[in-house]
């Protein structure tokens, strides 16, 4: 793939020598994860502004979830209440077909809501793709300069790529558990306020957990979705446009 | 022009007395090339010179470069074709005032950006025929950058900005440690290690730019402007100690610039003037000059 020939004539070095060389042009993964994580701690004020967007619409997207989950554990433990009252005034007759009805109208109406639910929360998960985005394309912008720095001192396109997206998934992962937090413990908050205290234990957690895994990867995912455009952009300029970029 | 068939590859080859070295496999042409010399030079009288130089007397050639700014549907040429041969360890300053083209020149000349035209050459390697890994070896290995606004990372400390090329080099961490504490010691800043560059002034800093330029013993050091930024004594500071290392490791210095201080130093003055190289004034001259007037004012006495 890489003519190791011309790059012993530019070493002056043996071909032998210039393959071993050609894979030294390296940098490593725990490097570059300091690097990274260097740049999100002293950069704290752009990488909040940047994770805001993944907290809220992960906060969003938990909240609904949370008060699904919560729901469904009260209606099944009202259904129980509800099969235990049937079987204690076994013979009642009359009653049935009223109260499929009203479960058929509910089931109607639930469906329904869900469906808006499910809407709403694509909806507040693309706002806030764009959002991250865009301040990731601001945070690529401002650090042009620097991308061009490394690519004089030999940086691959794919370093600075790596490095953005470590970034990204970094922030991504930090700011979903802080959403995950914030909507899940919220909402169940609002229920116990309003149902009693009991709510946790009636819910199923397992399920719970389940969700908030999946919330937890797609915040993940869209931060490093909207990161990889501004990030392939910055690392393909040629270096000495990326060091005239002026902000 | 004379066509020469590469003995490796078979690829036939229109020889310009400029390149050495097969553009498809990479082999060595200079012997076919000297067999074919009479008609080489016949052809192409201009080039002459480059068929009797040894190859590794000239550390970088430049052939007919030029590079055309496309801005909106205005082209702006800022370079016209430079011919330019830049001798191995040599200390050379590429005058000029603003927009004669130095700054180009320095970005063709550090594989930073593409000529319009024209080829550049590092050790009789032609630059636009590396592909992207090996310009960033290139970068790496070969050129050291220095540049008037320093272009350190902010986020990191001195030693860490002067490591960052060994990492790329793949240098292991002990050594890589060791080899910036020694940099950054031998700049003057053995005592600053681990300050970031914000807490540095400006002249610390071009002195930790000047340390992780020299991070993998390069051939050439690229310095644009380098005392741009910087007060007098600070700018005569580094420029003492870029002609100190030209001196002692004996690498390539080529530096842009525009500050009169660096004539002192150079062995060579290339001035630029509209994208073109104007006149090319040599150390040597310089001083014969000098010294042809003192012994004119002699007999006077």
């Amino acid at each position: 793939m890489i003519d190791t020939s011309r790059l012993a004539r530019i070493s002056g070095e043996s071909g032998k020598e210039a393959i071993q060389i050609q894979r030294q042009i390296v940098l490593p993964w725990s490097e570059a994860f300091r690097i990274s994580i260097r740049n999100v701690t002293l950069r704290l004020g752009r990488a909040l502004i940047t994770g805001a967007g993944v907290v809220l619409g992960i906060a969003f997207l938990t909240s609904v979830v949370t008060s699904k989950v919560v729901q469904d554990g009260l209606s099944a433990s009202q259904a129980a209440q509800v099969q235990s009252l049937a079987a204690a005034t076994a013979g009642a007759i009359g009653g049935e077909e009223t109260e499929a009805e009203g479960i058929a109208a509910d089931v109607e109406e639930e469906s329904g809501r869900q469906a808006r639910q499910i809407w709403l929360v694509i909806m507040s998960l693309l706002v806030c793709g764009v959002g991250i985005t865009n301040s990731m394309l601001m945070s690529v912008t401002e650090r042009f300069q620097e991308i061009g720095t490394m690519k004089c001192l030999g940086a691959l396109d794919t370093f600075i790529v790596r490095l953005f997206l470590i970034e990204a998934a970094l922030v991504g992962i930090l700011g979903s558990v802080l959403g995950l937090l914030l909507g899940h413990l919220g909402m169940l908050l609002i229920f116990c306020i309003k149902d009693g205290f009991s709510v946790p234990a009636k819910m199923n957690w397992l399920t719970m957990l389940g969700y908030l895994g999946i919330a937890l990867a797609i915040g993940t995912i869209i931060s490093l979705v909207a990161a990889v455009p501004p990030a392939v952009r910055a690392a393909r300029m040629a270096p000495a446009v990326a060091l005239q970029t002026e902000i | 022009m004379a066509k020469i068939e590469c003995p490796e590859c078979g690829e036939e080859i229109e020889t310009t007395g400029i390149v050495t070295v097969c553009p498809n496999c990479g082999a060595d042409l200079r012997e076919v090339m000297e067999a074919v010399g009479h008609e080489v030079q016949s052809f192409r009288g201009d080039l002459v010179r480059d068929d009797s130089v040894t190859t590794h007397e000239f550390i970088v050639r430049t052939r007919g470069l030029t590079k055309i700014y496309t801005m909106g549907e205005v082209e702006v040429p800022a370079l016209r074709g430079v011919d330019l041969d830049i001798r191995r360890g040599e200390y050379l300053s590429i005058m000029g005032p603003s927009g004669s083209g130095k700054t180009t020149l320095f970005n063709m000349i550090g594989g930073l950006d593409k000529p319009t035209s024209g080829s550049c050459f590092i050790e009789e390697v032609d630059m636009a025929q590396l592909d992207a890994f090996e310009l960033a070896w290139l970068r790496c290995r070969k050129i050291g950058y220095i540049f008037q606004t320093f272009n350190l990372i902010p986020v990191m400390t001195a030693l860490e900005n002067v490591t960052l090329p060994m990492i790329f080099a793949g240098m292991g961490t002990d050594e890589l440690m060791d080899r910036g504490q020694e940099l950054l010691a031998l700049v003057g800043l053995g005592d600053r290690l681990h300050h970031k560059p914000f807490e540095l002034s400006g002249g610390q800093q071009q002195r930790v730019a000047v340390a992780r330029s020299l991070a993998n013993s390069p051939a050439i050091v690229l310095a644009d402007e380098p005392t741009g930024n910087l007060d007098l004594q600070t700018g005569k500071e580094i420029i003492d100690l870029l002609k100190e290392l030209n001196l002692e490791s004996g690498v390539t210095i080529i530096s842009a610039t525009h500050d009169l201080k660096m004539i002192d130093v150079s062995d060579r003055i290339v001035h630029i003037r509209d994208g073109e190289v104007e006149r090319i004034e040599e150390r040597a001259e310089l001083e014969l000059d000098i010294g042809t007037l003192g012994s004119e004012h002699l007999p006077g006495h």
